[in-house]
C-alpha cells in the first residue's frame, strides 16, 4: 500500500489553479477558501496518517447553495472534489488529491431541529457525533452509534462511513439510526432522502449513501433517531485461560437470547498494555478478557447479570467481577477505551486493522495471526467487538526502521485475507478508503465490483467525487454501460417452462 | 406466454441473459402474494422463483441465516421459532388484505419478496425493517450479470451496500437468488398495555410519551373506535384502543409495564393483554386485518412523522370518507377509502402540507393501479437519479418494467 497509486493529476486543472481559486472566492466569499500551502497543511491527511497530500485548494462552504455551486462548477470543468468532515477516517477516505478541491464541511456545524415527540434530531453534517447527544441529554436522550472518535467525528462523516461503535450490537450502526439526509450530487442537484418518517420512498438510496465513503454525493443535512437513555448499565469483567473459552462464552450469551449493550474482548498483549497504562485492575494471568455490559431497567440488568455470570462460570472463567458502582463500571471500560494509546506506549507505531469474522472463527483467526506475527517478526495486540465479530488487530512496528511500515502493511493485508477466507469481510467499520482499496478483489470479483461502480455511474458518471478511493480500478461509465450479450448467442436455458 | 421456473441460481441467470438478449420483459414472481401492488405488468413472460428454495445456512449462535430467494417465509419463520429466534423486523403478510387465503401460510410470500418489498411490522419502530437486517445478497441484474454484495457478518462496510439497494426495489433492478439475514432471539415474554377510549389526538400524545420513556416500548398502535373490534376476532370490544407492546425477560416486562401504568394512568382506563392474546393482536395489526374485508376498495399505507399523521387524517376526513388506524407511534397510517376513488392527488397534497412522507396504494383495482402512481411520485432530481440507477442495472427494461412507475 505504501506504493499506493492514486489517479494521475490532471495537468489542465493544475494549470488553471489560480483561476479556480478566484472563482471559488466568488462562490464562497470571506474566509471560505484556503490556498496557501502552510494553511492547507492542516488538511493534508486524515486519521490514516501514513499518507499525506496537499490538496489543490481547500474550500469551506457555509450554505447548501454554495455546496451546490461548487460541485456544479467542478463538474462542468472536470475538476475533482474530495469531501471531508472532521478528518478522522482511519482508512484515508478524506486523503486529498493534488488536483482536487478539498470540500471541508466543518462550517455546517449547527443543529437545526430537536423534536422530542418524534424522537429525531436534524443536524448539519459538521455537527460532531457527541454533539447530537449533548444537545438532547438533558432530557435523557442520546444518539446510539458511538464510534470511539465521537468527540471529533462528524455526523456527515458517520453517514459516509456507516460508523459503528461499542453499542451497535444492540442499537445498530449509523445506517439503522439515520432517517433522512439532504445531499448534493456532483452535478449540483440537491436531493432529499427520507425525513422524520420511516422508510424512504422508492429505492433505498439512503441505505446506499450510508457507507458510500464520499463517492456518491455530499451530505448537507442529517436526520437521526434519538433514544431514551437506559435507566442503568452494569458490566462484568471476565477472564478466561484461553480465547476459545472466551469465544464460546460470547456464543453462549447470545445463544441464551441475551443481546448485551456492549461485549468486548481483549487478548493477552492488549490486556497487559492497557493494564500497564491505566491500572484498571485487569487480571494479567488470562489469555482473554471479556467486558459484557448490560443496560436497561435495573431489574432486567440484575437478572441478566446472574445469567451471564453462570454462563461465564460454565465456560471456565477464572475471574469474574461485576461492577457495583458507576465508577467501577467505568474502570472496567477504562482499559479497553485506552487500548489504542496503551499500545502506542509499548511500540513506536501501530497499525490498526478492522476485519470482521464469523465469531466462531475467532480461535482459528487468532492462531493464524500468531503464525503471521512470527513470519513478519512484528507483534500484534487484539481488541475485538466480540458480539459482532469485528476484530481490531493492532500491528506493532517502528516507522523509523526502514521497511517496517511495508512489513506491517503486508502483515495487515494477510490478516484481512484470512478474515475473508473464514467467511468474513475486509472492513467492519473503518471503511475501504485508500487503505483497503487494492484488497477489494479478495472479496469481490470484477462483476461484483462492476455493479458497485454502476451505482457510482448513476450518481457521478465522470468519477469526479473522491476518486482513487474504494475501487481498485476505475472503469469508465461508458465502457461499463455496454451490454455484452449478443442476440441469439446466449445458450437457451434448459429450464422448466409452463 | 411462458413461465420460466428455475430451481438454481445458474438457471435464473440463463433466463435473464436470454431475456436481456431478446429484450423480452419478465414479470418477476415469488408466490405472487404481493402481485396486486404496483402498476399492473403486461409482460409476455414470467420468471417464477418459487422453485429456487432451501435454507442454505443457519447458525443460531452466529445470528445468521441464508436461504435461496424463493424459500417460503413461513418455512423460515418456523425454523427460527424452533430455535427461539425470529426476524426482529416482523415482516407483515399481505395475504389477508390482498385476498390470500388465511392459513395458506406456505404460499404467503418468499424470503426474496420480503426484501424486494422491504417488509416490516409493528416492531419497525424499534427494530427496523427488512433493509435493517439484510446482511448480503446474490442477485442477477437486468443485464444478465450474477453478482453478490455484503456477506454473512453484521458489521460490514466493504463496498457499497447493494443489499440495501435491493430493499423496496420490487424486482426492478435485479432478481435475488440468495439472501442472508441477521436473526435475533425471540422475546421471552410480551405484554401489551391498552389505554381505552382515546381520540386520535390524545392517543398520539400518549404514544409519544411512552416512546420517550425508558420503558423500551417495542410497538405502539392506535385503533380508533369501532376499528378496535376488527382485530383478534372482536374479543377486545369496540372502544378505541391505544396499544403499547413491551417485550423481553419476564421480570423486566413486569417492571416496565408498571412504569407505563404510572406514566399513563391518568390518560384513560388501562388493560393488560398478555402472551398469545397480545401476539394475536399485533399480528392482526401487522397484517392490516381491520381492512381485510375481501373487497377491493382502495387501501393506502402512509408513512409520516408520528406527530403529524393524524392531523393529515383529520384534514382528509373533511373531504373524503375514510377509515384509518395507526401503527408506529402514529407514523404509519392505514387508510381505507369508503368509496372507490383512491383520492390519490388529495391525499398526497395533504401529506405534503403536513410535513411530508409517502403514500403507497397497496390495494386498488387494476384500472386504478394502471392510471395512478401506486408509489409516491418523486421530485424531479430524485426521480431522474432513480431512473439512472434503473438504466444502469436494467438497461433493456426486462425486469418488472413499469411496476414502480
Amino acid at each position: 500500500m505504501s506504493g499506493l497509486a492514486m489517479p494521475k493529476p490532471d495537468a489542465g486543472t493544475l494549470r488553471r489553479r489560480a483561476e479556480i481559486v478566484t472563482d471559488m472566492r466568488i462562490i464562497v466569499p470571506g474566509e471560505g477558501v484556503v490556498d496557501a500551502a502552510n494553511e492547507m497543511r492542516a488538511f493534508e491527511s486524515d486519521g490514516l496518517t501514513a499518507y499525506r497530500q496537499l490538496p489543490l485548494i481547500v474550500v469551506l462552504p457555509e450554505t447548501v447553495a454554495q455546496v451546490s455551486r461548487v460541485l456544479k462548477y467542478c463538474n462542468e470543468r472536470n475538476i475533482r472534489v474530495v469531501p471531508r468532515g472532521s478528518g478522522t477516517s482511519l482508512s484515508g477516505g478524506a486523503l486529498p488529491l493534488e488536483d482536487a478541491v478539498l470540500l471541508v464541511m466543518s462550517r455546517f456545524n449547527r443543529i437545526l431541529q430537536i423534536d422530542h415527540p418524534n424522537r429525531v434530531v436534524v443536524a448539519q453534517p459538521g455537527v460532531t457525533n457527541l454533539g447530537i447527544t449533548t444537545a438532547v441529554e438533558q432530557e435523557g436522550f442520546y444518539y446510539a452509534p458511538d464510534p470511539s472518535s465521537q468527540i471529533a467525528c462528524s455526523i456527515g462523516g458517520n453517514v459516509a462511513e456507516n460508523s459503528g461503535g461499542v453499542h451497535c450490537l444492540k442499537y445498530g450502526l449509523t445506517a439503522n439510526n439515520v432517517l433522512g439526509i439532504e445531499m448534493v450530487l456532483m452535478n449540483g442537484e440537491v436531493v432529499r432522502l427520507g425525513g422524520s418518517h420511516l422508510d424512504q420512498e422508492g429505492y433505498d438510496l439512503l441505505g446506499v449513501m450510508t457507507g458510500s465513503e464520499g463517492l456518491l454525493g455530499v451530505v448537507t443535512e442529517v436526520t437521526v433517531r434519538i433514544l431514551k437513555k437506559p435507566e442503568t448499565a452494569r458490566a462484568l469483567l471476565i477472564g478466561f485461560p484461553t480465547s476459545e473459552q472466551g469465544g464460546q462464552c460470547v456464543a453462549d450469551i447470545i445463544g441464551a437470547g441475551i443481546i448485551p449493550g456492549g461485549m468486548e474482548m481483549m487478548d493477552r498483549p492488549a490486556i497487559h498494555a492497557a493494564e500497564d497504562f491505566v491500572h484498571a485492575g485487569y487480571p494479567l494471568d488470562v489469555e482473554a478478557l471479556l467486558i459484557v455490559e448490560l443496560d436497561g431497567p435495573s431489574v432486567e440488568v440484575d437478572h441478566l447479570i446472574g445469567l451471564v455470570e453462570a454462563i461465564a462460570y460454565r465456560n471456565g472463567s477464572t475471574t469474574c467481577r461485576i461492577s457495583q458502582s458507576e465508577q467501577e463500571r467505568l474502570s472496567f471500560w477504562a482499559g479497553r477505551k485506552a487500548a489504542f494509546p496503551a499500545v502506542g506506549r509499548i511500540s513506536p507505531d501501530y497499525y490498526c486493522m478492522d476485519g470482521t469474522i464469523p465469531r466462531k472463527e475467532l480461535p482459528r483467526v487468532l492462531a493464524g495471526m500468531r503464525d503471521l506475527s512470527e513470519k513478519y517478526g512484528l507483534g500484534v495486540a487484539n481488541v475485538f467487538h466480540a458480539g459482532d465479530g469485528n476484530l481490531h488487530p493492532l500491528i506493532l512496528y517502528d516507522a523509523n526502521v526502514p521497511g517496517e511500515l511495508d512489513k506491517a502493511e503486508s502483515f495487515g493485508a494477510d490478516i484481512l485475507r484470512l478474515c475473508v477466507e473464514v467467511g468474513g469481510v475486509l472492513t467492519g467499520e473503518h471503511g475501504v478508503g485508500v487503505e483497503k482499496r487494492d484488497l477489494m478483489p479478495e472479496m469481490f470479483n470484477q462483476i461484483d465490483l462492476d455493479q458497485q461502480m454502476r451505482v457510482k455511474c448513476a450518481f457521478d458518471p465522470n468519477h469526479l467525487l473522491n476518486p482513487g478511493k474504494v475501487f481498485p480500478q476505475l472503469r469508465r461509465c461508458a465502457e461499463l454501460g455496454r451490454m455484452h450479450v449478443h442476440r441469439g448467442q446466449v445458450a437457451f436455458p434448459d429450464i422448466p417452462r409452463f | 406466454m411462458t413461465t420460466f421456473a428455475p430451481s438454481t441460481a445458474t438457471e435464473t441467470l440463463s433466463t435473464i441473459q436470454w431475456a436481456a438478449a431478446e429484450e423480452s420483459p419478465l414479470e418477476i414472481l415469488g408466490h405472487g402474494s404481493k402481485r396486486g401492488i404496483g402498476r399492473p405488468l403486461q409482460t409476455e413472460h414470467t420468471l417464477d422463483l418459487s422453485h429456487l428454495t432451501g435454507v442454505t445456512l443457519y447458525e443460531p449462535a452466529e445470528l445468521v441465516l441464508s436461504a435461496r430467494a424463493g424459500t417460503p417465509l413461513a418455512e423460515i419463520e418456523k425454523l427460527l421459532a424452533e430455535n427461539g429466534q425470529q426476524f426482529a423486523f416482523e415482516p407483515m403478510d399481505y395475504g389477508p388484505l390482498l385476498g390470500g387465503e388465511p392459513g395458506q401460510g406456505d404460499k404467503n410470500g418468499t424470503i426474496g419478496g420480503v426484501l424486494a418489498s422491504n417488509l416490516s411490522g409493528p416492531r419497525r419502530l424499534k427494530a427496523g425493517a427488512a433493509r435493517d437486517h439484510i446482511l448480503g445478497v446474490a442477485a442477477v441484474s437486468g443485464r444478465g450479470e450474477a453478482f453478490k454484495s455484503g456477506g454473512r457478518v453484521v458489521k460490514n462496510v466493504t463496498g457499497y451496500d447493494l443489499s440495501k439497494l435491493m430493499a423496496n426495489s420490487w424486482g426492478t433492478l435485479a432478481v435475488l437468488t440468495d439472501v442472508t439475514f441477521k436473526v435475533l432471539p425471540a422475546a421471552e415474554t410480551e405484554v401489551t398495555l391498552a389505554i381505552r377510549g382515546l381520540l386520535d389526538d390524545a392517543a398520539v400524545a400518549c404514544m409519544a410519551l411512552a416512546l420517550g420513556s425508558s420503558a423500551e416500548v417495542s410497538s405502539a398502535a392506535h385503533l380508533p373506535e369501532r376499528i378496535a373490534a376488527r382485530v383478534a376476532g372482536g374479543k377486545h370490544g369496540s372502544d378505541a384502543a391505544t396499544l403499547l407492546r413491551v417485550e423481553g425477560f419476564g421480570p423486566s416486562v413486569v417492571y416496565r409495564i408498571e412504569a407505563l401504568k404510572q406514566l399513563l394512568g391518568q390518560a384513560g382506563p388501562l388493560e393488560e393483554i398478555a402472551g398469545e392474546a397480545s401476539k394475536t393482536l399485533w399480528r392482526d395489526i401487522r397484517d392490516c386485518r381491520p381492512f381485510a374485508d375481501g373487497g377491493t376498495r382502495p387501501v393506502w399505507r402512509v408513512s409520516m412523522a408520528p406527530s403529524e399523521a393524524h392531523h393529515m387524517v383529520m384534514a382528509l376526513r373533511m373531504q373524503a370518507a375514510v377509515d384509518a388506524f395507526y401503527d408506529w407511534q402514529g407514523g404509519l397510517v392505514w387508510l381505507s377509502m369508503r368509496e372507490n376513488d383512491p383520492e390519490a392527488g388529495l391525499l398526497r397534497e395533504l401529506i405534503r402540507k403536513h410535513g411530508g412522507g409517502h403514500a403507497t396504494l397497496v390495494r386498488a383495482s387494476a384500472p386504478h393501479r394502471a392510471a395512478l402512481p401506486v408509489f409516491e411520485p418523486q421530485p424531479p432530481h430524485l426521480a431522474a437519479l432513480s431512473a439512472r440507477l434503473k438504466a444502469e442495472f436494467d438497461p433493456k427494461q426486462v425486469l418488472n418494467p413499469g411496476r414502480m412507475a
